[in-house]
């Protein structure tokens, strides 16, 4: 294989990592038609939570079940005690408050579990490298999580009245309230699924990048940007976005500009494709009226 | 350790205010009972994982005042939070210097910070010692006398991968990957000191951002451009990846890891032992993780600080010996005044230490400073990994005869 | 949007006209009260201050583009960078003075606002959140680059020294009360533009694209102009405090310009009050003083109390300082 192929395979296995992220955001955005800025160290402390019960001596998947739930509470308590008191004020309040959780959460991680890189455990494991150890069995594995979340996500909106209820709360808090829905609660499952999915994505990022309070600093940039490239309101396009924007940034760092700008032309490419295609490639257009 | 710090801040305050007790000399903050020391570092923000840094020493400080203190005062350890912002740096320092007058300015973190103040300390004269960052500018003893770094310069330890890998494959092609930054870009100068001429046809240079994700693609480049000799200057996290990488894709170039990165609870064990067999690093300091310190005099006696001092700090955060022989450095400094603690005696002891061996640092590895010399830590030497342990080779090298 | 917005300013605008002696003496309290702390506070207090102003000033600006007119921007420090980086480079590479380098560094912020006002034209929201998010994350990066490594000295930075008191004047200062004195007057001069305009025609026209802009471009206005002109101004705005940053500091390297500093200048609009001039002011005295709160708190832990104060204050006034000193007015005038 040459190294053109090479690059593109590790551009899918670093945008599986983006993806899982964008997972997260497109859940949070469903629900309350903002983006947490604080998703990625939300995810961070969810993951550390999980290293702590595995260090604790749990099994893998009883610690993975655990964080799980535990991370929707957070979620959940995050909604009721930060969020509910500015639901009417302003939105930029709202991202205000966003990066007022961002810098208690990212801080409290390091304070609380330290800063040293740690080992985070992987249920995928295979004794031969796969494709010439370009990609292995964890990566492999995550993406199938990966799948699989975006499954239960896009079956949840399309198919509950849950998930109905979830979208009218969001899209039109009002009308919503008036046929019945209770918006408020619908808020807070959604900060409590995304939290969740959020900690998938941790769990399953961890193993490849290391486990350490920065870790998700720079991913979210990327699964922000892969989600809107897709489409913020449409979980396998953003998906589909997150997977783009890991191979789209390889191939500029290894053809186009090296290594020191790559990122820069990789987010001015998708701000490019954002202009044409403003609700993003596979987005619903949303026309509005007055 | 926050109620620690806490109270000693209080009975600071405390001093402060009870009517200005004489001083017992014209020195800036040196009382009869007090010596106030400053210090900034990224107490919150991306760059926190070195606040241990100061952790460790605001201990060490409070050990030597449990101890009796220097010269019968008490070491007042002030530090203030910059986020590694060099604005912020700038004016935490001044106002170290200017409200709190403390009599100077010790183990500040980082390259952009420190320069930032830079002019201002040496334009005041306040002594800016044993800086806690790899650059090389720190040792200008002509234009910035009041200013003096402490490690071993990252340029340095650069130099001395490529001439060792240059001594063992002649036509070697080199493969250098560097974060994209003051930390990362000491290791291309480094290399290119070495090289010279042959710099552009020999190196192939690759970096990264601190906001990367993974290295995988960096790693791929720099394989199929067809290098037999890696040199990094990342940190652990992407250290850590670049070693699991390189062993799984095949790859077996002769591998040069910087100190920054080389710990085997932090690094070594993430990537796998196994994986990193045979890579090469040049360190000043013992690897508390290396079972040959395991009964190691020196070792034990910063694991029994830790254990009385900061028993809940990580054992294996290599920032804590890191600071552990700054902090002794220091404290050496401060004994060598007597009891002259201006600030011109200050920086003439700070820059006359007679060799001196501090525990955590490896055998043949002396601190030493002259008024010509502000490189107190010149000595490093090559180790290999073994799969269990760092094994030494070769002989120790002096800086200056790289 | 459904619901009527009550326009903050339109509020002020329907009270009665001052009278110009009350003018005259708003100004000249207010001019006490920029030159009082020359003569009170020590130099370390003076240079905070001023540093304070300039993020003020900054503030300003991102509030002209996001709070007057609407568009999210979470990049302004993309603009303090380039306005501190043409400052440098001018004052280090050509020996301009610091005045010379104003017009210049006004002029190519005011240029890149431009043209990131393009993009913003098409892109709403989020996605103008991302955008200039990106830039913000992009600057440093070009900045560092090796192709003008020679005019931004690279990762290590510019050096340069604070302008020199006049010999003229008929008292002697120190540097640093020149300092302050050419950052009050020069963001005096701003805050003072940025008012005229606001609450003219153009202000007018910049909220009603804010909260109606369907409305707005029926009734004839441009709004695509204005958009790309308010993101312009704005940019001029903030990239002249970065000016100012530069020669306060001393020194420009790519770690003083991090998306961080994007964060701190929204931080600042938030607190001070969205669309509010004086709320900037507020703001940029918050971002500066209020980290050094924290750090009294909790040595441990600064960035966690720093969160929670920031939530705390968002909590009992939602609507930032200006939206306090609104409240308080209407009380007033109301009795």
């Amino acid at each position: 294989m040459d190294g053109l192929a090479h690059q593109v395979i590790a551009g899918i296995a670093t945008g599986g990592i983006y993806a899982s992220v964008a997972l997260a955001l497109v859940m949070i955005y469903q629900a309350t038609h903002h983006v947490n800025f604080a998703q990625g160290e939300m995810a961070t402390l969810s993951t550390f939570i999980a290293w702590s019960m595995v260090q604790a001596g749990m099994p893998y998947w009883v610690a993975f079940f655990g964080t799980v739930v535990v991370s929707f509470v957070i979620g959940v308590l995050v909604e009721r005690i930060l969020l509910r008191p500015v639901q009417n004020a302003p939105v930029l309040t709202h991202v205000g408050v966003f990066i007022g959780l961002l810098l208690i959460v990212g801080n409290l991680t390091g304070w609380v579990f330290g800063y040293t890189t740690k080992v985070f455990p992987t249920p995928f494991s295979s004794e031969k490298p796969i494709m010439g150890g370009l990609v292995s069995a964890h990566e492999l594995g995550s993406t199938a999580v990966t799948l699989v979340v975006l499954t239960l996500v896009f079956l949840f909106f399309r198919y509950t009245s849950l998930g109905l209820a979830m979208r009218a709360a969001a899209y039109n808090p009002r009308s919503a309230r008036l046929v019945g829905v209770r918006v408020g609660w619908m808020l807070a499952l959604g900060w409590g699924l995304a939290a969740a999915i959020g900690a998938v994505a941790g769990m399953m990022v961890a193993p490849v990048v290391f486990l350490d309070p920065t870790m998700m600093l720079g991913i979210l940039l990327y699964a922000f940007a892969g989600a809107l490239l897709g489409g913020i309101d449409n979980p396998s396009g953003a998906v589909i976005g997150g997977f783009a924007v890991g191979v789209l940034e390889n191939l500029a760092g290894a053809y186009v500009v090296g290594t020191e700008l790559k990122l820069t032309v990789a987010l001015a490419i998708i701000i490019g494709v954002l202009v044409v295609r403003p609700s993003g490639l596979f987005g619903r257009v949303v026309t509005s009226r007055v | 350790m926050t109620i620690n710090r806490r109270a000693l801040l209080t009975g600071t305050a405390a001093v402060l205010a009870a009517p200005a007790i004489a001083a017992a000399q014209e020195a800036p903050g040196v009382t009869a009972t007090e010596i106030r020391i400053g210090s900034t570092n990224a107490l919150s923000g991306p760059a926190s994982s070195y606040s241990v840094i100061s952790r460790c020493l605001t201990a060490m400080f409070k050990r030597l005042n449990d101890q009796g203190g220097i010269a019968g005062r008490q070491v007042n350890f002030i530090v203030y939070d910059d986020s590694y912002q060099p604005p912020r740096t700038l004016e935490q320092t001044r106002r170290l210097v200017e409200q709190d007058k403390v009599a100077f300015l010790f183990n500040q973190l980082g390259t952009p910070t420190n320069s930032a103040i830079h002019r201002y300390v040496n334009s005041r004269k306040v002594p800016h010692l044993f800086l806690a960052t790899g650059a090389d500018k720190w040792a200008q003893p002509k234009e910035y006398p009041w200013t003096i770094g402490w490690q071993p310069s990252y340029r340095t330890e650069a130099q001395i991968y490529a001439k060792y890998a240059l001594e063992q494959k002649p036509a070697a092609k080199i493969g250098l990957l560097y974060q994209n930054d003051d930390f990362g870009k000491d290791y291309v100068n480094g290399v290119r000191d070495i090289l010279g001429d042959r710099f552009d046809a020999v190196v192939k240079l690759v970096s990264h951002e601190a906001t990367d994700a993974t290295i995988d693609s960096q790693i791929v480049t720099l394989q199929s451009s067809g290098c037999d000799v890696l040199i990094c200057g990342i940190i652990p996290r992407f250290a850590a990846q670049a070693i699991r990488k390189v062993f799984d894709i095949g790859w077996k170039p002769m591998m040069f890891m910087t100190n920054v990165s080389v710990s085997g609870s932090i690094v070594m064990q993430p990537a796998g032992v196994e994986k990193g067999i045979g890579l090469i690093t040049s360190d000043y300091r013992k690897d508390q993780s290396d079972p040959s310190w395991a009964d190691d005099a020196g070792m034990n006696e910063w694991r029994d600080f830790m254990r009385r001092y900061i028993p809940d700090g990580e054992l294996g955060d290599n920032n804590y010996t890191y600071a552990y022989g700054a902090g002794s450095t220091m404290i050496q400094v401060l004994r060598q005044c007597g009891t002259n603690f201006s600030r011109d005696n200050i920086m003439k002891q700070a820059t006359n230490i007679a060799p001196l061996e501090i525990g955590t640092l490896l055998p043949g590895v002396k601190v030493s400073t002259g008024p010509a010399n502000y490189h107190p830590i010149r000595q490093m030497q090559l180790q290999r990994w073994d799969g269990k342990s760092w094994v030494r080779f070769g002989g120790v090298i002096e800086g200056a005869n790289v | 949007m459904s619901e009527n917005l009550v326009l903050p300013l339109s509020t002020a605008s329907a009270r009665p006209a001052t009278s110009a002696w009350q003018r005259l003496a708003f100004v000249l309290a207010g001019v006490a009260l920029a030159v009082l702390p020359l003569f009170l506070l020590e130099s370390f207090h003076l240079f905070q201050l001023t540093m304070a102003v300039i993020m003020a000033l900054a503030v300003l600006g991102l509030n002209i583009v996001s709070g007057y007119n609407g568009q999210i921007s979470l990049g302004h420090g993309a603009f303090f960078a380039v306005g501190a980086y043409v400052t440098a480079i001018l004052m280090s590479h050509l020996d301009w003075s610091f005045w010379a380098t104003l017009a210049p560094s006004a002029a190519i912020c005011g240029l890149v606002g431009y043209g990131v006002g393009f993009p913003a034209l098409r892109l709403g929201g989020l996605y103008l959140a991302l955008t200039t998010f990106s830039l913000a994350v992009a600057v440093p990066q070009i900045l560092k680059h090796k192709a003008i490594e020679d005019w931004t000295g690279g990762v290590q930075g510019l050096f340069i020294t604070k302008p020199e008191p006049p010999t003229w004047l008929p008292l002697a200062i120190t540097a640093d009360q020149w300092m302050y004195l050419v950052t009050v007057g020069i963001a005096a001069a701003c805050f003072l533009l940025a008012w005229n305009l606001i609450r003219g025609r153009i202000g007018r026209a910049l909220m009603a694209t804010r909260d109606h802009p369907t409305a707005a471009e029926a009734m004839g206005m441009d709004t695509a102009t204005l958009k790309t002109r308010a993101f312009a101004t704005s940019a001029m705005i903030t990239g002249i405090a970065g000016s100012l940053s530069a020669v306060a500091v001393e020194f420009v390297a790519p770690d003083s310009f991090t998306f961080g500093v994007s964060i701190t200048l929204f931080v600042g609009m938030v607190v001070g009050g969205v669309a509010s001039i004086l709320g900037s002011l507020f703001g940029g005295l918050f971002v500066l003083f209020v980290p050094n709160i924290a750090e009294a708190i909790s040595k441990a832990a600064p960035g966690v109390i720093y969160g929670i104060i920031l939530i705390a204050f968002l909590f009992i006034l939602p609507d930032g300082f200006a939206g306090l000193l609104r409240r308080i007015a209407a009380k007033l005038r109301g009795r």
